[in-house]
């Protein structure tokens, strides 16, 4: 692995610079409080940033560790190295009750709740007297020892909270590179599309909430044995609001922008307090004003922080074509002409409406069977349905003789079955390439702890390598670095086919693959799905244009309100009566 | 615990329950029509009656003030400057506006001057209202297509604000108000304050008024149908800017007068307000943010868990209330489908 000369030069200058301070300097006082700050803010980069959730309980979690860690050291006279654990542990525990009942609720819960639960922790560590000793605090707390050596200044302390951000730093970075970080990222623009791509939505958020937790753990735990003092104090809501600014500010969308954000928070709480009574003529909380400001301000005029301007100036690591063969494929079973899905009897009820009644169809290996009908017919319903996103009201979905109905679309997409969507459900911030990776989450096991420690890259160069081929067979190889919003509709998709591709499915379900290709493309697209169905593919598609679907497929499903109408060959089906009727209308 | 300690319970909880109703309605009606979490509406229900101490005369509020305009009036009048200045192209609009902020320190000034106890009610509610609507055009129009999470950080990053202005215009202390109506009635074994009747009257005239309201005129409707598909609203001709206004007006209006007619009853402060707000959304939660009768079954839930949990170890009151978002939450996420479009 390699760091870039910029990155480097940065943690050089951090690390000599207090070599020229004293040990008892107030500026590397400043220091630690902005590293505890950064590892908070690391946090909260992997939970806003990364997967567009956000908390206001973070100092909640901090308390949590530096109280256990405190009280265990002063009780029982533990090692606060053992108590690290413990603390971090205790964080993560309250993280875990927190998180598991809000993450499959909608976005606002969590914070709401993170609210609530700040706000309680710090009446309970102010109120339970006889433990904590309530706002007065305990003193005592040991500092932190390394091979017998006691960091009790500043500057020792300094390269400890340092080496405790870097590590972080260095983490997060992991896991942004790897297929958590990417799916981390897309459930956060459209829930739907990563769940159908393999990903548990509700479990990865917990996951990253439960992350979140333990970097402020380890800030909670730094801060207490530094002060050798605890008190309830920095633990409340406003502190963890501080956080959110100092991520939000910075830049929550990247690890730089968060640390630098903590330093500038840091050191204008340090300014504030200067200034502050002066103004006012008293002490008091005037603070919060500014705080509350700030966080206004930048959402609204800079919501992506201070880090994007900086950024500009710096040069830009060239995007790397990736090579090598790729992930094993997926060995295909079974015989051509076996059936693989089954749809019996399918039927939903949206409230008084039947949009699907009864519909029953087969879809054998190696074929390519098109399911038309008139606008309303039920066939995107019927689709979702097929891949979970709906329970049917009644009926059943069989994918090689096992029942799938009413699981879910993760679930159901491990099978092997792989879809596009009718309006096309893609990540624009993300990179053509990084937008086909996610296709690959499902076939890579890698998990989030690996991730961070670097062990995924193996299988992560090969998942790109794979990603890029399905590109390269869709035709957008040579769109692979850029922005996936500035891709025409033909061209989206395509993405969304190649996507599919690199999840190397048995079962290739379309959702109106052509509708908005050209002339030309739509020949490609032709070839390609015949391709792949010579290489042992099978193949549901919807479509609306009568040229493509009569050339291309063996079979054809017609829908018609909801019922299936016919079924049979192209020729067949165009010879048949009822269906020139649904689609012409009486007269014909 | 015996019947006079739970009737007694019982009074507490129906009050602080009702005062938690109002704040979970007025919630709940900004957060359906504009998807804004209105964090700082605890400071807007301190802020109307800590004003009307200002309007108080000397030997009532015990303060001698020397007839200083309170600060919410500079707060109110230069927010609707710069929604004048941010509207300038809108030349009628941004002449009432304008009119407006010069209204607001010419009212707050005649009722620092000393003016009958009534009038100066009605002055601090109006000096204090357009803070509501001008929070909405200043600080979410402009984030508009937000998404919930943005609108909520900045609703957190006002309510500080809020908060920390609050300590500015009106100090750390609190204040002692006169009643509108003093005196007690025994209703049983419980002397409940008349003050309280006052405030059960407006939580009954609230929800009527918010019930006819909805059901009955064009904007109450044009304001569900915000609710419902802002889109389709939008396509119908209803602007989701005015709706946004309204819904911040009226959920200040709500919140304005129920802290008026609370503040006899618990003597505030600027700092108490964001506790009872956020009572107000643990209450609204249970129904979703969403749902206006089990946002006040909520209410009236939370109000006697508080009373319960006040009874049994006072010092952890806050803790066990906020607690109980929890199994509210539980509740709610069993009922969730697992993978819904994120709005």
């Amino acid at each position: 692995m390699c760091f870039s000369p910029l990155t480097l030069i940065a943690v050089l200058l951090l690390l000599v610079t207090p070599l020229f301070l004293p040990p008892s300097s107030f500026y590397l006082s400043l220091g630690n409080y902005i590293a505890f700050g950064a590892l908070v803010a690391l946090g909260l980069y992997l939970l806003t940033g990364l997967s567009g959730m956000t908390s206001f309980g973070q100092a909640a979690f901090m308390g949590l560790a530096g109280y256990t860690s405190a009280l265990l050291c002063i009780g029982l006279g533990w090692n606060p190295w053992l108590t690290l654990p413990l603390g971090v542990g205790a964080a993560m525990a309250g993280a875990v009750v927190l998180g598991g009942i809000t993450t499959r609720l909608k976005g606002h819960y969590l914070p709401l709740s993170t609210i609530a639960w700040c706000i309680a922790l710090y009446i309970l560590m102010g109120s339970w007297i006889e433990l904590t000793g309530g706002h007065t605090g305990l003193r005592g707390v040991p500092p932190v020892t390394l091979f017998g050596w006691s960091l009790n200044d500043s500057k020792s302390y300094f390269y400890l909270s340092w080496v405790f951000v870097l590590l972080g730093a260095w983490a997060a970075w992991n896991l942004t590179q790897s297929r958590s970080g990417r799916a981390m990222r897309a459930s956060k623009g459209d829930a739907l599309a990563a769940a159908s791509f393999g990903v548990n939505p509700a479990v990865l958020k917990l996951q990253v909430f439960v992350l979140s937790a333990l970097y402020a753990g380890v800030a909670g735990w730094l801060y207490v044995h530094y002060q050798k003092f605890i008190n309830p104090t920095p633990f409340s809501l406003e502190a963890s609001i501080k956080y959110l600014i100092a991520a939000v500010a910075g830049g929550v969308g990247s690890i730089p922008g968060v640390i630098l954000g903590s330093g500038l928070v840091t050191g204008l709480e340090e300014a504030l307090k200067g200034i502050l009574p002066q103004i006012f003529g008293r002490t008091g909380n005037y603070e919060i004003i500014a705080y509350g400001l700030i966080l206004v301000l930048i959402l609204m005029f800079a919501p992506k922080g201070l880090w994007p301007f900086l950024e500009r100036y710096l040069p830009r690591p060239q995007p790397q074509t990736p090579k090598g063969t790729g992930l094993p494929s997926r060995p295909i079973q079974g015989g051509a002409g076996e059936v693989v899905l089954e749809v019996e009897n399918l039927t939903k009820r949206f409230g008084g409406l039947l949009a699907v009644n009864g519909l029953s169809f087969q879809l054998r290996r190696g074929e390519i069977l098109a399911l038309i009908g008139p606008n309303g017919a039920g066939k995107s319903t019927c689709f979702n349905m097929i891949t979970s996103v709906y329970a049917p009201s009644a009926g059943s979905v069989r994918f090689k003789g096992q029942p799938i109905q009413g699981r879910t679309p993760y679930e159901v997409h491990r099978l092997g079955i792989a879809r596009t969507f009718q309006h096309p459900h893609l990540f624009p911030e993300m990179t053509v390439l990084e937008n086909a990776a996610l296709g690959t989450y499902a076939r890579t096991r890698r998990g989030l702890l690996a991730s961070m420690l670097g062990l995924s890259r193996r299988e992560e160069e090969a998942a790109l390598a794979e990603a890029y081929r399905a590109l390269e067979r869709v035709g957008l190889a040579h769109l692979a670095h850029h922005k996936a919003d500035g891709l025409a509709i033909g061209q989206l998709r395509l993405l969304e086919i190649a996507r599919a591709l690199a999840s190397g499915p048995e079962v290739l379900l379309l959702d109106e693959p052509a509708a908005g290709l050209r002339a030309g493309e739509k020949r490609q697209f032709a070839a390609l799905i015949r391709q792949l169905v010579n290489e042992g593919m099978t193949v549901l598609l919807v479509d609306h244009d009568m040229d493509l679907v009569m050339g291309l497929v063996d079979r054809v499903v017609v829908m018609h309100y909801g019922e299936k109408l016919a079924e049979g060959t192209p020729r067949e089906v165009q010879r048949n009566t009822r269906v020139i009727e649904a689609y012409l209308g009486e007269a014909a | 615990m015996d019947w006079t300690i739970f009737s007694f319970l019982a009074a507490d909880a129906l009050q602080n329950g009702t005062i938690y109703a109002l704040m979970a309605l007025s919630l709940v009606l900004v957060f359906a029509v504009t998807r804004v979490i209105l964090v700082p509406l605890g400071e807007f229900l301190v802020f109307a009656p800590l004003t009307y101490v200002w309007f108080l005369p000397a030997e009532v509020s015990g303060l001698n003030l020397k007839g200083q305009i309170p600060g919410t009036a500079w707060l109110a009048a230069a927010m609707l400057l710069w929604w004048a200045i941010l509207d300038r192209a809108n030349l009628q609009r941004a002449f009432f506006l304008l009119l407006s902020a010069l209204a607001v320190v010419g009212l707050a000034w005649w009722g620092a001057q000393g003016v009958p106890l009534a009038l100066g009610w009605i002055l601090a509610v109006l000096v204090v209202l357009p803070i509501g609507p001008a929070s909405y055009r200043l600080f979410f129009e402009p984030a508009k297509n937000a998404s919930v999470l943005t609108y909520l950080i900045i609703a957190v990053g006002l309510h500080f604000a809020f908060a920390g202005l609050g300590l500015v215009f009106f100090g750390p202390e609190q204040f002692r108000l006169p009643p509108i109506w003093p005196g007690q009635t025994p209703i049983g074994l419980v002397p409940v304050n008349n003050q309280a009747f006052l405030v059960y009257g407006f939580a009954l005239l609230a929800m009527v008024g918010l019930y006819l309201f909805f059901t009955r005129s064009i904007y109450g409707k044009a304001l569900r149908a915000c609710a419902v598909n802002r889109y389709g609203a939008r396509l119908s001709g209803i602007s989701p800017s005015q709706a946004g206004y309204v819904s911040f007006g009226i959920a200040t209006l709500i919140t304005c007068i129920s802290g008026m007619l609370l503040a006899p009853l618990i003597s505030p402060a600027y700092f108490q307000g964001f506790l009872l707000g956020l009572k107000g959304f643990v209450a609204g939660i249970l129904g979703g943010l969403i749902s206006y009768p089990l946002a006040v079954v909520g209410a009236l839930l939370v109000g006697a868990m508080e009373s319960w949990a006040a009874f049994q170890a006072s010092a952890f009151k806050d803790a066990i209330v906020f607690a109980l978002l929890l199994p509210i939450l539980f509740w709610r996420s069993l009922r969730s489908h697992e993978i819904a479009e994120e709005e």
